[in-house]
């Protein structure tokens, strides 16, 4: 085995130019599919961390009659736990509202929150700090949507428990920056007792988010989701989005492992004489096939070599600096930072080598097969087989 | 597709601000034409309670059929359209657009506290209810349950003659009308009542906190069958800014016969 390296190898630097290229390509795939990889792990790592930070918590107590998704089921879907069923809870009120900005309409969900909490990094504290009559918290991508900053009065349009339309301004008292769009986008954030004041559903909520203490119990109209389960949309369009750029490094891989098959295929036909040599001197024909095979699958290996030279001080740099993205990327609905920083996990790394030098050498092998059908003589001789 | 839904949107407005003006705006401006044959009524010989029963007791004939053109007023440009709208009594009502041919044989039937929505496009029938007369009718000046309020006025407010104005040479009581109910959409009301030909010239529409919302408009009131009517009406939403809707009557029929067969959901296929 250590001569088929040996040999491999200056086999391969013989070859000059011809190993480069397919060197060069097959490094490039490495890159692309490693980077690709971390872009993705990265974002679902930062996406679940902000999701927890700013939103989740470590689950939520939801009234069964809410359904986030169902606008419809705003009016009707909450209701009210007793002190000592709010242990490791805070609550989360939503009603539906109206916000007029110069004169155009705009529908949002006017959430209600306690001041005092500390669990979300919501700036929430604004609120105890401010003495206005309605304090207000938005962010940055409602603030711009509607064209509003800092201490800015806007009126607000909203229903009392008896569906009777009530208005008043509302101070914007703090403009959040944040990843997680479901905090963001059509939300205003006031605080929780002044909701209450305001719709007459004293003690009431949509939903209460729980700290890590919270022991979750059977409560009669509530249903207990963690983070995990609160999570379960985002983790599914991971799995998509790795289902569908696996296509992509498919057809990197494609494209590099077809150029070592290639190559490979030339070799047979090209180094009969060779064969036939090694094969007279007492190479056994598998031997001869693995010498081959080696030969292509250390392409793999010089890939990884070159690629770690231009890959590394790369993958350093976007993992500490971030790749930076507009914030219309928000506009998809999910998670999305500004600010995106890849992940490049050994495992990430050790997989995609794997993957790369396993299809090397499968390739390799291939047209390798057919030297164990050759006759030795007319190899000898170079004539055509 | 985006603007197939948005002009679905503006059709659905439109057939929920017509229903909104048979079925209930107008109810306040119909008059009893033996009202405005009694000049001699003053504010001390009459009660508030009188006034909005004789506004609303000669407000609706039993049927009546119109023919209406609604004038949209947008930011970049203005649309008319005319509908065609049957009424029975203030729980029953029909209508259907006659143009232009986008919206043409689009229809809207409210029963009582059900409405339903024929689209020809889709040549489906939608019904709305529960939570959904809740909301805003997409956006609009107008709620789904602002054309299906069909209480009496009496039943959701105390009401009381804040003093008199002049409106258009036209004198009239201000009657201030508040909640005595929770479950009313406004709060608090403002109307402005012509003390002779009692129908209503002005109405104000205000949330709790005391904010004018809404603001309702008649004018070029004219005199049909007897009754004093106001041949336009303006709807605003105080709230956002714009010249709100027109409601100009083009005809109107009282008393016609018209066949059951109109108010129901088979009529809104036919």
């Amino acid at each position: 085995m250590k001569l088929a390296f040996q040999l491999a190898y200056k086999n391969l630097i013989g070859a000059g130019l011809r190993t480069w290229l397919n060197v060069g390509v097959l490094a490039l795939s490495f890159i692309i599919i490693i980077f690709f990889r971390g872009f993705l792990e990265g974002w679902n790592h930062q996406a679940i961390r902000d999701n927890i930070e700013w939103e989740l918590g470590a689950g939520h107590l939801v009234h069964n009659g809410y359904d986030p998704y169902d606008p419809f089921s705003i009016l009707d879907g909450h209701g009210r736990l007793t002190q000592e069923q709010q242990v490791d809870l805070f609550p989360v009120l939503v009603r539906q509202a109206s916000l007029y900005p110069e004169g155009r309409m705009l529908s949002v969900a006017l959430k209600g929150i306690d001041g005092q909490q500390n669990l979300l990094e919501l700036p929430t504290a604004s609120f105890t700090s401010s003495n206005t009559k309605i304090p207000a918290i938005i962010g940055k991508n409602m603030a711009t949507s509607i064209d509003i900053k800092e201490g800015d009065e806007i009126l607000l349009r909203w229903r009392d428990k008896g569906g009777t339309f009530d208005a008043a301004n509302v101070t914007i008292v703090k403009i959040f920056s944040t990843n997680v769009i479901t905090v963001d986008k059509g939300q205003v954030w006031i605080p929780i007792q002044k909701l209450w004041e305001m719709t007459g559903l004293e003690n009431h909520a949509s939903y209460y988010v729980a700290n890590e203490n919270y022991t979750p119990s059977s409560l009669e109209g509530w249903n207990y989701k963690t983070k995990d389960d609160l999570l379960s949309d985002f983790y599914k369009l991971m799995e998509m989005e790795k289902i569908s750029t696996s296509f992509m490094y498919l057809l990197l891989l494609a494209i590099a492992l077809l150029a070592i098959f290639d190559t490979q295929v030339l070799s047979v036909f090209r180094r009969q004489k060779e064969i036939g040599t090694y094969i007279a001197l007492g190479m056994t024909r598998s031997q001869v096939v693995g010498l081959f095979t080696v030969e292509g699958t250390m392409y793999s290996l010089f890939a990884m070599i070159v690629g770690c030279i231009f890959g590394l001080p790369l993958f350093w740099y976007l993992h500490t600096s971030g790749i930076s993205f507009p914030d219309f990327y928000q506009d998809m609905g999910v998670s999305f930072p500004t600010r995106l920083f890849p992940s490049f996990g050994i495992q990430l790394i050790l997989t995609t080598i794997l993957l790369v030098v396993v299809s090397a050498a499968v390739v390799s092998y291939l047209p390798a097969r057919k030297i164990a059908k050759m006759n030795p003589v007319l190899a000898l001789k170079g004539k055509m087989q | 597709m985006n603007q197939n839904i948005k002009m679905k949107y503006v059709t659905y407005i439109l057939l929920a601000a017509l229903l909104f003006v048979s079925t209930y705006s107008f109810k306040n401006i119909e008059i009893n034409s033996n009202s405005n044959q009694n000049p001699s009524i003053q504010q001390d010989q009459i009660s508030p309670k009188t006034i909005i029963e004789k506004v609303d007791k000669n407000m609706t004939s039993d049927t009546r059929i119109s023919t209406m053109d609604m004038m949209i007023y947008g930011k970049r440009k203005n649309r008319t359209v005319r509908s065609k709208g049957y009424a029975r009594g203030d729980k029953e009502s029909f209508s259907e657009y006659l143009s232009p041919a986008k919206e043409k044989g689009t229809k809207m039937l409210k029963l009582k506290d059900k409405l339903w929505i024929y689209s020809p496009d889709t040549d489906r029938i939608i019904q709305l209810s529960g939570h959904m007369l809740k909301q805003s009718v997409m956006g609009s000046d107008l709620s789904y349950e602002d054309m299906m309020e069909d209480r009496e006025l009496l039943d959701m407010y105390d009401a009381k003659i804040l003093g008199t104005e002049m409106i258009n040479d036209r004198n009239t009581w201000i009657l201030d009308l508040v909640a005595k109910v929770d479950d009313v959409t406004y709060h608090q009301r403002k109307m402005w009542i012509d003390q002779e030909r009692f129908v209503p010239l002005k109405e104000e529409l205000f949330a709790k906190s005391g904010q004018l919302l809404k603001k309702t408009t008649m004018s070029d009131i004219i005199q049909i069958q007897g009754r004093w009517y106001p041949k336009k009406i303006n709807f605003k939403d105080m709230l956002k800014s714009g010249k709100g809707t027109d409601f100009v009557l083009i005809d109107i029929q009282f008393d016609p016969d018209i066949p059951p067969y109109i108010f129901s959901k088979a009529a809104l296929k036919k």
